[in-house]
C-alpha cells in the first residue's frame, strides 16, 4: 500500500520554543492514525503544518507521492481537510449552513451550480442531520450539530486526507459516541485517510488503526493499535495508558466490596 | 434529528429579543428625517424667505416656532438645516468608513509587517487634532462642505481602523478562518466574504457614535463661521445668528441646539441597540 | 454514617432571573469523611448545585426553593486552576496570607504552616526561596496551590468543581492521587463534581447523577454500576470508552 502521507523531519520553532522537533511519520492510505499527546506535545501544530496553515522551518511533506508545500494548488488544497476542536469557533457565525457548504462546493467546482442544493441535502444526510438545518446559523445549533456541519464541510470537497483535531473533546459524552461512529462510517464510505488527534486514549482506541504518541514536540512511539494497548513500548506510553481513569471492577453481588472506599 | 438550541446565556433582561433602545432611536431619527426630506413640499415658507415686518416673533399659528431676526420661519429653517447637516454627516463618513475598515482588516488579518505599518500610520494620523486640521484644510481649500469632507476623509478613518484591526486579529485566530484557509480560499475572498460580514456590525455601532460626534463638529464649525456657509441653512450658523438675542429670544439658538442633541441621542440609542443585538447572537 | 450530616441539601431549586428552572428538587446528604460524586453533562446543574452549597451563585441565578444546611467549614477547588488564582499574587505569599487570616496567627507561624502545606501537596521546595506567580507555574502546580488554599481553611468538606478537567491526563492522575491521600490523612469529606463517570466512580463510593437539573440516580457506586436502572445512567456507562487491560494483569 502506498503511503498516503509522508512526513519527514518536520521542525517548527516559535521563537525559542521548539514546537516540533524533526517529526517523521507515515500514514497509510485508508487507515486512521490516532495521534495522542498531552498539552505541549505539538500534535495540533503538526496538524496545522499538514493542513498548510503553518509553515515548517525544516522538513518536507509528501501526499500521494507529490511534495506538499505551503503554497498549494487548488487540487492539493482540496485533498487535505480539517475538523477543529472548538465547535463554538469552527463555523463562520454570519453564514448559514447552506451558504457555507455551497461556497465550498462551487469554489472547488465539485458540482455544477444547479446541483448544489441537492448535494448540500445529500451531505446533510451523510452526517445524519435534517435538511432543514441548511437554513440555520451556527448559533442556532448545538455543539454536536456544529461538529457534524464542520465534518460535512470537510468532506464536501472530497478530500483524500482528513485531519481531526480533538473533534469530540468539547462535546458531551452522550454526543461523543455518535460523532465517533460518524467518523468511522464516513471514513469507509469515502475511503479517507484520517489523522485523528486526541488526548483521550479511550477515543484513540475507538477510532484508530495505528497509534502514534507525541511528547514535547517529538514522536515517541508508533504502533498498531492493539499492540499499543496490549503493552506500550515506551515508558511514556505506559505512563499515559496507566493514567486513564477507569471504571472500577464491580464484583457480582455477594462477594463483598471490591472497591476502595475511604472509610 | 434537530436538537434543541444550545443553552442560551443568562440574560439579565429576561430574554426578550426586542431592543427598546434600537426602536426608540430609529423612531426618533425617522421623526426628524422624514419631515426633513419632505421639507420642500410640506413647508409653507422657503428657508431664505425674509419678512422684515415679522422679525423675532414668538411661536404662533402662522409660525409654529416663531421667526428669526430676518423674519424667516424657524421651523422651516430647522428642517432645511437638518437636510444639510444630516446629509453631510452621512456623506462625509463614506470614505473614512471604507478606508478605515479596509486598513483595519488588512492589518489585523495579515499581522506582522503590514500590521506594524498600518499601526504606525494610524498612530501618526491620530496625533493631528481634528479642529486644527479642519481649519488648515478650510484655509487651503475654502470653507464650506468641501473642507469637512476632505478633513474627515483624511483623519476620520482612524477609529474604524483601530476597532476593525482588533476584531480582525481576534477572528484570525479562530478556527473558522483556519477552515476557510484550509479550503483553499484566497486571502482576498476570505477578507471580503468571510471577515468583512463579521466585522461590519461592530463597525456600524462605532459609526453611530462617530456620526454623532461628526454632527457636533459640523455644527461647531458652522457656529465658528468656517463650516457650512450661509445661505445654506445649518444649525451651527443658526445658533450663531441667535447669539445676540440669547437673553430675550433664547429659542433662536436653543431650538437648533436641541435638534443637535436630539439627533445625537437618537444615534446613540441606535448604536446601543445594535451593540446589544450583536452581543446576543 | 456517624452523627449529623455535614452537608444536607433538600429540594433545592435554582432559577434564572427569567424564571427558567436550572435545578429542580435536588437533594442529598454527605456525612463527615464521606466522598460523594456529582456526575452530569453540561447543563445538568451540577456546578450550580455546588455553588449553591457555598452560597456562591453566579449573578442572575437565585435559589427559589429548598434548603441547604452546612455543618462545618467548606472550601472549594475550581476547574481552571490558573484563572482561580489572582494573577498578581505570588503563590506562597498568597497562601501565607490565607493561613494567617484563618488562623489568626503570627506571620512567622503562618508562613511555616503555608510551607508545610505546599510540601504536603508536592510543590517544590524552591518556592520557599523564590516565590512564583501563577502564570509561571504549570497547570498541575496551580491546581495544587488551589487545593492548598482550600485546605488552609481546614475544611470539613472539600467541594471540587471539575478539578482535573483542564489538566493533562497524567497530571490528572497525580492530582486525584493527592486528593485521595490528603483525604485519608486529614479526614475531610468531599463532593466531587465531574462529567467523567470513570473519575467519579473510581474515587467516590457514592454517586448522584444529574440530568437537566434533576437527580436521576442516587446511591452507592457499586449498586449503581451493577444495576443501573435509569436509561441516562446506562447511556453514561456505555459512553465510557473501553480500554483493554494491559498485558500481564492490572496496570501499574
Amino acid at each position: 500500500m502506498t503511503a498516503a502521507l509522508r512526513i519527514e523531519g518536520i521542525t517548527v520553532d516559535y521563537g525559542s520554543l521548539r514546537a516540533l522537533d524533526g517529526v517523521n511519520l507515515d500514514l497509510v492510505q485508508n487507515t486512521t492514525l490516532g495521534l495522542v499527546g498531552e498539552s505541549g506535545s505539538g500534535k495540533s501544530t503538526l496538524a496545522r503544518v499538514i493542513a498548510g496553515l503553518v509553515r515548517p522551518d525544516a522538513g518536507r511533506l509528501e501526499l500521494g507521492g507529490r511534495p506538499l508545500t505551503r503554497r498549494r494548488s487548488r487540487p492539493q488544497r482540496k485533498s487535505v481537510q480539517m475538523v477543529f476542536q472548538n465547535p463554538d469557533a469552527s463555523l463562520n457565525p454570519r453564514l448559514t449552513v447552506r451558504q457555507m457548504l455551497s461556497e465550498a462546493l462551487l469554489f472547488h467546482r465539485i458540482v455544477p451550480r444547479n446541483l448544489v442544493l441537492a448535494r448540500c441535502r445529500e451531505l446533510m444526510s451523510r452526517v445524519r442531520m435534517e435538511p432543514d438545518a441548511l437554513g440555520r446559523f451556527p448559533h442556532e445549533l448545538s455543539g454536536g450539530q456544529r461538529q457534524r456541519i464542520a465534518l460535512a464541510r470537510a468532506i464536501s470537497v472530497e478530500p483524500s486526507l482528513l485531519i481531526a483535531d480533538e473533534p469530540t473533546s468539547a462535546l458531551d459524552v452522550s454526543v461523543q459516541l455518535d460523532i465517533l461512529e460518524l467518523f468511522r462510517s464516513l471514513k469507509s464510505e469515502f475511503r479517507l485517510t484520517v489523522l485523528f488527534i486526541s488526548h483521550d486514549l479511550g477515543v484513540i482506541h475507538a477510532v484508530s488503526d495505528v497509534v502514534a504518541v507525541m511528547k514535547q514536540g517529538m514522536l515517541v512511539e508508533v504502533s498498531p493499535r492493539d499492540r499499543f494497548f496490549a503493552g506500550p513500548q515506551t515508558e511514556y506510553g505506559r505512563q499515559l495508558l496507566a493514567s486513564v481513569p477507569r471504571m472500577p471492577e464491580i464484583p457480582p453481588r455477594g462477594t463483598g466490596h471490591g472497591m476502595k472506599g475511604n472509610r | 434529528m434537530i436538537g434543541r438550541s444550545p443553552r442560551p446565556p443568562l440574560r439579565p433582561s429576561g430574554g426578550r429579543p426586542k431592543t427598546p433602545p434600537l426602536w426608540i432611536g430609529c423612531s426618533m431619527l425617522v421623526l426628524l428625517a422624514v419631515p426633513a426630506i419632505l421639507a420642500p413640499w410640506i413647508t409653507p415658507y422657503a428657508p431664505g424667505q425674509q419678512n422684515l415686518s415679522a422679525t423675532l416673533l414668538p411661536p404662533s399659528r402662522g409660525h409654529w416656532l416663531g421667526t428669526d431676526q430676518l423674519g424667516r420661519d424657524l421651523l422651516t429653517r430647522i428642517l432645511y438645516a437638518a437636510r444639510t447637516d444630516l446629509s453631510v454627516m452621512v456623506l462625509a463618513q463614506i470614505i473614512p468608513v471604507c478606508t478605515g475598515v479596509f486598513l483595519g482588516m488588512v492589518a489585523g488579518y495579515f499581522g506582522r509587517g503590514i500590521d506594524a505599518a498600518v499601526t504606525l500610520f494610524t498612530d501618526t494620523v491620530i496625533a493631528f487634532p481634528f479642529y486644527l486640521t479642519v481649519i488648515i484644510v478650510a484655509f487651503l481649500s475654502g470653507s464650506g462642505q468641501r473642507g469637512i469632507y476632505v478633513t474627515f476623509a483624511l483623519v476620520g478613518w482612524v477609529v474604524y481602523a483601530r476597532v476593525v484591526r482588533g476584531l480582525s486579529a481576534t477572528f484570525r485566530q479562530q478556527d473558522w478562518i483556519a477552515a476557510a484557509r484550509t479550503l483553499g480560499y484566497p486571502d482576498l475572498r476570505i477578507l471580503l466574504r468571510h471577515l468583512l460580514p463579521n466585522v461590519l456590525p461592530q463597525a456600524i455601532v462605532v459609526l453611530m457614535t462617530d456620526m454623532a460626534a461628526l454632527l457636533v463638529a459640523i455644527v461647531t464649525l458652522g457656529y465658528l463661521g468656517i463650516g457650512i456657509m450661509p445661505p445654506t441653512p445649518d444649525w451651527g450658523t443658526m445658533i450663531a445668528d441667535g447669539r445676540p438675542f440669547l437673553s430675550t429670544k433664547w429659542w433662536l439658538s436653543a431650538l437648533p441646539g436641541l435638534a443637535v442633541v436630539y439627533t445625537g441621542i437618537a444615534l446613540s440609542l441606535i448604536g446601543d441597540g445594535l451593540a446589544d443585538r450583536i452581543r446576543r447572537t | 454514617m456517624s452523627g449529623p450530616a455535614s452537608i444536607d441539601v433538600e429540594g433545592l431549586e435554582l432559577s434564572a432571573r427569567s424564571g427558567r428552572k436550572l435545578v429542580t428538587d435536588v437533594g442529598f446528604r454527605t456525612y463527615p469523611g464521606e466522598t460523594l460524586g456529582l456526575v452530569g453533562e453540561s447543563g445538568s446543574g451540577k456546578s450550580l448545585t455546588l455553588r449553591a452549597i457555598l452560597g456562591l451563585l453566579p449573578p442572575g441565578v437565585i435559589q427559589t426553593g429548598g434548603r441547604v444546611e452546612r455543618r462545618g467549614r467548606c472550601a472549594m477547588v475550581f476547574q481552571d486552576p490558573v484563572r482561580a488564582l489572582p494573577p498578581l499574587s505570588p503563590v506562597a505569599a498568597l497562601l501565607t496570607e490565607v493561613v494567617r487570616c484563618n488562623r489568626q496567627s503570627t506571620r512567622e507561624a503562618a508562613r511555616r504552616e503555608a510551607m508545610e502545606l505546599l510540601a504536603s501537596l508536592g510543590l517544590p521546595d524552591s518556592l520557599r526561596r523564590e516565590d512564583r506567580y501563577p502564570h509561571e507555574l504549570s497547570g498541575g502546580q496551580c491546581q495544587r496551590v488551589v487545593i492548598a488554599l482550600a485546605l488552609a481553611r481546614r475544611p470539613d468538606v472539600l467541594l471540587c468543581d471539575e478539578p482535573t478537567t483542564a489538566l493533562d491526563v497524567t497530571v490528572q492522575k497525580q492530582i486525584l492521587g493527592v486528593l485521595e491521600r490528603l483525604q485519608r490523612e486529614l479526614g475531610f469529606g468531599m463532593i466531587l463534581v465531574t462529567h467523567n463517570l470513570a473519575v467519579a466512580a473510581s474515587l467516590c463510593p457514592r454517586l448522584a447523577v444529574l440530568k437537566e437539573g434533576r437527580v436521576v440516580e442516587h446511591g452507592t457506586t457499586a449498586t449503581l454500576l451493577r444495576n443501573p436502572s435509569h436509561p441516562y445512567l446506562r447511556m453514561l456507562i456505555r459512553s465510557v470508552l473501553p480500554l483493554p487491560r494491559l498485558e500481564g494483569g492490572r496496570h501499574p
